[in-house]
């Protein structure tokens, strides 16, 4: 029955004791704390010097639900608490506080080939990581030829899966992990790796398992474009906390638009012109717009500043770059030692992906400072469309296109 | 379908999970049962592992044996002279390291089974038991290779095995438990105090001093009952009791001794484990 709720999340808090687990890992130390605790218990005085453990929640009084057949996306910076959050959900560590109702056999995929062992060759490693991901024998055995048929890789079949390209190892993980057939499929950025042609068979598979099955799945990715293609509704999290929850367009949108992505540079140790710092406006981003802010420093007056701006895709591959020299006429700032320019663009022509930002330094005849590929942005387009193929087939300008029929 | 999902759902009706703290053990033993399927193959994952790309297979597994009786042999029946009640001196020794090997390999390979899966413990959920419990599988194959090889030494020296042999199980699943009992309280603190990893390794080579494995405890019966507090003496004349069949009384007090430890230590041990298990994540 579609649209009854399957997961129920109710105020759960994950708790790790930083300190503790770091100075108790010998006996040793244990020991020693022991005798000091015990000296502080003998001098009343000192007991006020209590040993270093440090609280520090990672979750903090979550809650959500999420009805079958729905797809969750999940987002936050790095530290936000994704990870833990499919942990708790994957029985893999217990919540500190709250509690978790979850209707249906559960299957997490927090990494891939989770289990796969070197030395195996590829049948092998499919019976045990089927097991390890929770199959029975009969089970692996009645999917086997569908595992080996979506993974592609037939012929090296009783080849150890040392001797493996990466590709074919993603490949043998995900097809293992994709015939799960759970009712509730947790999957934590694991579509970002393998070539485009199998990202994309990858992405196809959870929307059938999805739409067709019926199933309900969480999935965790910094792609934007992957959350959007199937994800239906998102959470953000921040800091350990629920910061936000709807729509995934509006829920990455909400996301983006926080902070801004930035990263600064100390002063070289030779005094020359350099780069002190490199912002993207997210607000701007979240607006369809990039502006770039660069930070410098010169001991003489550059004349002009100029700046160059490089937009490449995650890969690094330059996509659209410019710079002060290049603008002409347009733009004749006066001779300045220090100051931030900025790079706007409007109407940008790139579909949703995240982007790296490389940044020069120069003045009218040389260049004088390089930082390349230092910010990393998540562009989300407003011109999002679920039919789009991935970006390693049409690549990652969206430059409008219009159709025209004449029939004959 | 036929599989362990339909178990469990008709177990549970809609097959619901509740996660809270403290709340990990209600299906604990069925969850077990349907992960057998996993213990089954990490044993066979550590079986075939052990022995790729190795010239002499599971030959290795009879040369550590065979060396070991000859040094043995030599030190308590030649240089000592030992008296080995009318066995042959090198059957006696084997008939002693069986079991006494079978104890040191699953006792050091289930204490470092958490460590040695940390990848999966802090990617994957499933009853943690399976881990230490598979860990036995190796043990257990390797001790059956040598069996085979004192079989086929006892009769090639003329003795043919009699009714005591039917024992043996009884006294193999004695020493395994006492191995799984005492790994598992290793295995869980080594996952907290990494100590554990330099303890065990130095237990196994005090035991092989103060078990009777190079000696029958005939040969030193003033001392006997010092070291029947050493569980494994118990283990290790059984075994000799069964194979060599040479008129020993039944040593039923050293047996019993084995026992009663083994038991605290694997009821105390499993407790343990799964008070500690559902930290592993966090602290691995």
């Amino acid at each position: 029955m579609p649209g009854d709720t399957i997961i129920t999340v109710e105020g759960v808090s994950k708790r790790y004791l930083i300190g503790h687990q770091i100075t108790d890992d010998t006996l040793r130390d244990q020991m020693s704390r022991g005798i000091r605790s015990a000296a502080e218990w003998m001098r009343p005085g000192a007991r006020g010097a209590k040993r270093s453990v440090e609280e520090f929640w990672a979750l903090r009084d979550l809650s959500f639900e999420l009805r079958r057949g729905q797809v969750l996306g999940i987002v936050g910076r790095n530290g936000a608490g994704k990870s833990t959050l499919l942990k708790i959900l994957s029985r893999i560590t217990e919540p500190t506080t709250g509690r978790i109702r979850m209707r249906g056999r559960v299957a997490s995929l927090l990494e891939v080939g989770t289990g796969f062992h070197p030395e195996l060759t590829g049948r092998e490693n499919i019976y045990l990581n089927g097991a390890i991901l929770g199959m029975s024998r009969a089970e692996i055995v009645r999917k086997f030829d569908e595992i080996v048929a979506f993974s592609e890789i037939e012929r090296f079949l009783d080849t150890p899966v040392k001797h493996y390209s990466s590709g074919m190892y993603v490949r043998l993980a995900f097809a293992i992990a994709a015939h799960l057939e759970p009712e509730i499929l947790i999957v934590d950025e694991v579509l970002a790796v393998g070539d485009a042609q199998f990202q994309k068979k990858c992405l196809n598979k959870v929307s059938q398992v999805t739409h067709e099955d019926g199933r309900t799945v969480l999935f965790v990715s910094h792609n934007s474009a992957a959350l959007q293609r199937i994800c239906s509704t998102g959470i953000w999290l921040n800091q350990g906390r629920l910061a936000g929850q709807g729509p995934i367009n509006e829920c990455l949108a909400a996301y983006l638009r926080t902070g801004s992505q930035r990263a600064d540079f100390p002063a070289p140790a030779v005094d020359k012109p350099h780069i002190t710092s490199v912002r993207v406006d997210t607000g701007g981003l979240a607006e369809g717009r990039i502006e770039v802010d660069v930070g410098f420093r010169s001991p003489f007056a550059l004349s002009p500043p100029v700046v160059g701006v490089t937009v490449s895709s995650k890969f690094g591959h330059p996509i659209a770059g410019s710079n002060g020299r290049m603008a002409g006429e347009a733009w004749q700032p006066p001779p300045t030692c220090s100051g931030v320019v900025t790079a706007h663009l409007d109407h940008v022509p790139l579909h949703s992906d995240t982007y790296l930002i490389s940044v020069y330094l120069g003045d009218a005849s040389m260049d004088y400072d390089q930082k390349l590929d230092v910010v990393e942005f998540d562009f989300v387009s407003p011109r999002f469309h679920p039919q789009m193929p991935p970006l390693q087939v049409i690549g990652q300008g969206d430059f409008g296109w219009r159709w025209t029929l004449r029939p004959e | 379908m036929s599989g362990p999902s339909d178990s469990c759902a008709a177990a549970a009706p809609q097959g619901e999970t509740i996660i809270e703290a403290g709340g990990a053990s209600a299906h604990y033993w069925s969850d077990l049962w349907r992960y057998r399927d996993l213990f089954v193959f990490l044993t066979i994952r550590d079986i075939k592992v052990r022995y790729k790309q190795t010239v002499l297979g599971v030959g290795w597994a009879l040369i550590q044996p065979v060396v070991t009786t000859i040094i043995f042999t030599f030190v308590f029946g030649k240089l000592a002279g030992m008296s080995a009640g009318g066995v042959p001196y090198p059957l006696l020794v084997l008939a002693g390291l069986l079991p006494w090997q079978l104890f040191s390999a699953a006792l050091s390979s289930s204490s470092a089974s958490l460590i040695s899966n940390a990848n999966l413990i802090s990617k994957v959920y499933f009853p943690r038991l399976i881990i230490p419990l598979s860990s036995l599988g190796v043990a257990t194959i390797d001790f059956l290779v040598v069996l085979a090889l004192y079989v086929c030494a006892s009769v090639w020296l003329g003795r043919i095995p009699s009714w005591h042999w039917a024992l043996l199980p009884l006294f193999t699943l004695a020493a395994l438990t006492l191995a799984f009992g005492a790994g598992l309280w290793f295995t869980a603190l080594t996952v907290k105090y990494r100590d554990f990893r330099y303890i065990v390794p130095f237990l196994v080579q005090v035991g092989v001093f103060i078990s009777p494995i190079g000696f029958s405890t005939g040969v030193v019966p003033s001392w006997r009952k010092l070291l029947d507090l050493n569980p494994m003496t118990g283990v290790i004349d059984s075994f000799r009791w069964c194979l060599l069949s040479d008129g020993q009384p039944f040593d039923i007090l050293g047996i019993s001794c084995s026992i009663v430890i083994s038991a605290i230590l694997a009821f105390s041990g499993l407790r343990y484990f799964r008070r500690m298990e559902r930290t592993f994540a966090d602290v691995i």
